[in-house]
């Protein structure tokens, strides 16, 4: 590229930019109805926790479907592939690494626990303590003490499974209430830890997926 | 200035220098780990936004698992293509 060339991208891409902040500055300002809303129901969501309320109680459907989502993604993974042949022996790793991974895991799970039990009043919640616990078992794969999973047996396709059929079970059970997730606020509260918990421990086995299946792939000749 | 101001000027320029190093490095391990420095950097831009679950997200899931997934696809490649040369 010649640098009239360059030059022109260069005062193009400026001339672009300035256009776009003008204009997010000649936005009006917003006025927020949505906060005033949810603060308003705060006391029937059964958390303390607005965005948990949001994500698990005023929109569950929406998270419903970010579950069903990534289920199907990894679905697709398994789908792709040959599921038979036996799982390749783990990746040697070097003994600091294995000590290593060996100390922090459990560290891993207790942290996981706990980001699912203070997401009812303050930041945490399943999808971040499913990301933890998919970091422990993708630290324990590269440590060399986790296979890849090749085929996955009934338990882990169980544990994969199980919170999306957790969340559609309750969502089934409530129907009667004539409105999609809404839960009764008396055991909104247990209803929701109940969800939450079912998901953490399929958020990390989907999540951990992800890496360990690609890994049963790559291993095979 | 204000040292929390300092702070998001910094945490802002860090941001826009760690993108253009993770786009334009010819090296792609350093572009991996510039991505994750970007996540990490965005996660602390998150958490001044005074949005704490979406900082823990991106530095969950932005930064350490798709940095991981990054790096094992990397590694995956330059194995694959050590063993076409002999």
């Amino acid at each position: 590229m010649n640098a009239a060339a360059r030059l022109a991208v260069v005062l193009l891409a400026l001339g672009l930019g300035g256009a776009l902040v003008a204009a997010v500055l000649e936005l009006p300002a917003p006025h927020p109805v949505l906060p005033e809303a949810v603060a308003a129901h705060m006391a029937v969501s059964g958390v303390e926790h607005p965005v948990t309320a949001v994500l698990l109680n005023f929109r569950g459907y929406d998270t419903l479907l970010e579950v069903a989502v990534l289920l199907l993604a990894l679905l697709g993974m398994l789908a792709a592939g040959p599921g038979e042949g036996v799982a390749p022996a783990a990746l040697p790793a070097g003994p600091v690494l294995q000590t290593l991974a060996r100390l922090a895991v459990p560290l891993m799970i207790l942290m996981a626990g706990y980001l699912l039990w203070a997401g009812a009043h303050r930041p945490g919640g399943a999808f971040q303590a499913g990301a933890v616990l998919a970091g422990a078992a993708v630290l324990l794969h590269l440590a060399g003490l986790l296979p890849a999973w090749a085929s996955p047996g009934l338990l882990l396709r169980l544990g994969l499974a199980g919170g999306l059929l957790v969340f559609l079970a309750v969502a089934a059970a409530l129907l009667g209430q004539g409105a999609l997730l809404r839960y009764p606020a008396d055991h909104a509260g247990t209803l929701i830890l109940l969800i939450e918990a079912s998901l953490t421990i399929s958020l990390g086995l989907i999540l951990a997926g992800l890496f360990l299946v690609l890994a049963a792939r790559r291993a095979r000749p | 200035m204000s040292p929390s101001l300092a702070l998001d000027i910094l945490l802002a320029l860090a941001l826009l220098w760690s993108a253009w190093r993770t786009l334009a490095t010819p090296d792609l391990t350093r572009a991996v780990v510039m991505f994750i420095v970007f996540g990490l950097l965005m996660a602390l831009a998150w958490a001044r936004l005074s949005a704490p679950d979406i900082a823990l997200a991106e530095a969950a899931i932005g930064a350490g698992l798709t940095g991981a997934l990054l790096l094992d696809a990397l590694g995956a490649w330059k194995r694959q293509a050590g063993e076409d040369k002999p």
